[in-house]
C-alpha cells in the first residue's frame, strides 16, 4: 500500500503497527509528531500500548530502560537536546542489554539554538553502545524502524537501536512510501522474545544495576564489546528476511557505482540521495565517481567499508556534524580508521556541510567531488577538512 | 521532474496545497516529494513550500532552486522578496491577483515563460467565506500546467478535507477549485 505521510507521521504509523508494550516519551522538535500522533493512537484505543508522558527526556529513557528490563517491548522518539539529555541513560541501556528502539529525527545541537537537521545529536550518542541505523528517505526510515525491532531484540544481539533520519529534510517531508499491512509487520517482528532474566520474574530472581569495581568492571565491558560482533550478521539476516517480504534490499552499507570509481563520496541520510543524483550527472560528463552510503553506523562495518573503498583513488567523507577541536569530522575518523590496514590507501579528505539545516545541493556535492579530483592532482587533500556551503 | 515552489504567508494553506498536489499526483502513479520551508512559525510570516513530481523515485533532498512553476499565494510578497529567483526561463509564474497577467509580464524582462493570474482570494471569500486562497489557486495551477487533472485532484481534496472540515466547507473548496480552474488568465 502506498501512502503519503510526513515521515514523522509515518514513524508513528509504524509504531502503531509494531504496537510496543511501553512508550515513554517527551516530545521535541523535529520528532514531536511521532510522539503526538502515537499518543493519539493510544488515546483512540488503536493500540494497547502503555504510554507514559514523562517530564523530560532523561525520565523518558529511564522509564524505557525500566520497562525494557522488566521484559517489555519498548520504543521512544527524540532529537537534539532531547537525545543529549538522555545521554547517561543511553550508556546504561546498552550495557544492560535493553533492546529499546529510539527514533531520532536528527537535529543540530545548541548553541546557537537551531531546530533544523544535522547529525550532531546522533554523533554525540556515537559511543553510547547503541546500534545506529541511518536512512536516506522516508521509505528507508520506515523499513529501518521495522527491522530495528527484530535486530535489537534478537537474543544474539539484545542491544538498543537508534533509528536516524534527517530532521525537517526528511521528518517534515512527504514522499511516496510503500507500507506493509499490520499483519505483515506483526508476523515479521514476531512476539517479543522476553528474556528469562527480567526483574518481574520472581521464579528467577536477579540483580540489575549492579556495582562492579576494579575487580570485574573491565570483564563486563570486554564482554559487551565482544557482543557487538553478533550485530552485523543479524542485521544482514533481518535485511534478507525483509527483502523476501518487501523486495527492498538493505545491507550494512550501500555501494553506488563504486566498481570503477576514482573519486568516492561517503555520506549518510538524505544527502546520500542528492549525492547519487550528482553521480549520475557527473558520469554523463565522463567522470568516474561513486557514493558509499553508511546504513549501519554502529557497530561500524569496518571490513565492508574498507573493501568498498580500497579501489578508489580519492575518498571524500561528508560529515554533517563536527568534532570541535578534533582532527576532523566523526564519520571521517571512522573511515580513516577502517582504512588503516589497507595496503593501497586512497587519498582521504573531509568535508563538513549542512549544519543546522543548511541545504546540501547537487552543486555542493559536485564541489565535494571536485575537491577529490584536485587532491588527485596535488597528491593530497589540503586542507584535510573543508567546510562547504558556508560564508567564510 | 516537475518542481513547484509555493510562496505565501503562514495561515494561507500553502503547505496544505503543496502536499495536496503531491498526493493527487501520487494517486496517478507518480513519485512525489513535498515539504515546507520552516522558519520562525507565526501567522502571516512569509513561508515557502515545495512539490516535486516525477515518473521515477526522487532522490534529491533540498529546497527547490530552479522551479518549473512558482505559485505566489500572497501578492504582497512580490517586491518584498524575489519570488521568481531561479525560475526557469520557460517556466510558469502563477500569482493570486486581480490584475491581468500582462501587468506582471511587462515587469519580468526577458522571461520567456507564461504568466498567469487568478483572483484566488475573491474566489475563496465567495465559496468558503474565508480568505484562504490555496484551493482556488490550485485549480488555476492545474489548468495552466495540466500536471494533474481536476478529476484526479478532487477525490484527494475531498478525502483530505473531510477529515478536518464540515461537508459545507468541503463542497465550498471543491467549488473554489473548479472556479480557480475556470477563471485563471494566462499570458
Amino acid at each position: 500500500m502506498k501512502v503519503a505521510l510526513e515521515t514523522n507521521q509515518l514513524m508513528a504509523f509504524a509504531m502503531k503497527q509494531i504496537e510496543p508494550h511501553v512508550v515513554a516519551a517527551y516530545p521535541i522538535t523535529p520528532s514531536t509528531e511521532v510522539v503526538q500522533e502515537f499518543s493519539q493512537y493510544v488515546a483512540n484505543g488503536d493500540v494497547r500500548t502503555e504510554f507514559v508522558a514523562v517530564e523530560s527526556e532523561h525520565s523518558a529513557m529511564s522509564a524505557c530502560l525500566a520497562a525494557s528490563l522488566a521484559g517489555a517491548r519498548v520504543m521512544t522518539a527524540t532529537a537534539s537536546q532531547g537525545l543529549a539529555f538522555m545521554w547517561e541513560m543511553l550508556h546504561i541501556a546498552s550495557a544492560s542489554r535493553a533492546p529499546i528502539v529510539t527514533i531520532v529525527a536528527n537535529r543540530a545541537l545548541s548553541a546557537p539554538i537551531n531546530i533544523h537537521g544535522d547529525h550532531s545529536d546522533a554523533m554525540g550518542a556515537r559511543d553510547t553502545g547503541w546500534i545506529q541505523l541511518w536512512a536516506e528517505s522516508a521509505q528507508e526510515a520506515y523499513d529501518n524502524v521495522i527491522q530495528a525491532i527484530r535486530i535489537g531484540e534478537d537474543p544474539r544481539v539484545r542491544f538498543p537501536v537508534l533509528v536516524n533520519y534527517d530532521g525537517f529534510t526528511t521528518s517534515h517531508a512527504v514522499e511516496t512510501v510503500e507500507v506493509l499491512e499490520d499483519e505483515e509487520v506483526r508476523k515479521f517482528i514476531g512476539s517479543f522474545p522476553r528474556p528469562e532474566v527480567n526483574f518481574l520474574n520472581i521464579e528467577k530472581p536477579a540483580s540489575f544495576g549492579v556495582l562492579a569495581l576494579q575487580d570485574y568492571y573491565m570483564e563486563f565491558k570486554r564482554a559487551q564489546a565482544e557482543a557487538y560482533k553478533n550485530v552485523k550478521p543479524v542485521v544482514l539476516e533481518v535485511a534478507e528476511a525483509y527483502a523476501k517480504l518487501t523486495g527492498r534490499k538493505y545491507g550494512l552499507i550501500e555501494e553506488y557505482k563504486l566498481e570503477d570509481a576514482d573519486v568516492v563520496l561517503v555520506a549518510m541520510n538524505s544527502a546520500a540521495g542528492t549525492a547519487k543524483e550528482t553521480v549520475d550527472k557527473l558520469r554523463q560528463a565522463g567522470k568516474k565517481v561513486g557514493v558509499l552510503k553508511i546504513r549501519l553506523f554502529r557497530p561500524f562495518p569496518i571490513e565492508e567499508v574498507a573493501s568498498a573503498l580500497k579501489g578508489a583513488k580519492a575518498v571524500v567523507v561528508m560529515d554533517r556534524a563536527y568534532t570541535y577541536g578534533g582532527p576532523a569530522g566523526p564519520l571521517f575518523c571512522d573511515i580513516a580508521a577502517a582504512l588503516t590496514n589497507v595496503a593501497q590507501r586512497p587519498l582521504l579528505g573531509n568535508v563538513v556541510a549542512g549544519l543546522g539545516g543548511r541545504d546540501i545541493t547537487m552543486e555542493h556535492v559536485e564541489h565535494m567531488f571536485n575537491l577529490g579530483y584536485k587532491a588527485l592532482e596535488r597528491g593530497s587533500f589540503e586542507p584535510l577538512v573543508t567546510w562547504v556551503g558556508v560564508r567564510e | 521532474m516537475l518542481e513547484v515552489r509555493w510562496h505565501g504567508r503562514a495561515g494561507q494553506g500553502v503547505k496544505t496545497a503543496a502536499y495536496l498536489l503531491a498526493e493527487a499526483a501520487m494517486d496517478t502513479g507518480k513519485y512525489i516529494q513535498a515539504f515546507p520551508e520552516y522558519g520562525a512559525e507565526r501567522s502571516g510570516a512569509p513561508i515557502a513550500a515545495f512539490t516535486r513530481i516525477d515518473d521515477n523515485p526522487i532522490r534529491i533532498h533540498y529546497g527547490i532552486r530552479n522551479p518549473d512553476v512558482v505559485v505566489v499565494v500572497d501578492e504582497s510578497l512580490i517586491g518584498a522578496m524575489d519570488v521568481t529567483a531561479g525560475l526557469k526561463n520557460n517556466g510558469v509564474l502563477l500569482i493570486n491577483s486581480a490584475q491581468d497577467p500582462s501587468f506582471y509580464k511587462s515587469k519580468l524582462g526577458d522571461f520567456q515563460g507564461r504568466v498567469a493570474t487568478v483572483d484566488a482570494t475573491k474566489i475563496a471569500l465567495e465559496t468558503i467565506g474565508r480568505p484562504i486562497p490555496n484551493i482556488p489557486i490550485m485549480g488555476a495551477l492545474l489548468k495552466v500546467t495540466g500536471v494533474v487533472s481536476l478529476d484526479d485532484l478532487e477525490p484527494r481534496l475531498r478525502h483530505k478535507f473531510s477529515a478536518k472540515f464540515s461537508q459545507e466547507v468541503v463542497e465550498g473548496n471543491v467549488k473554489a477549485l473548479r472556479r480557480g480552474f475556470e477563471e485563471v488568465k494566462v499570458l
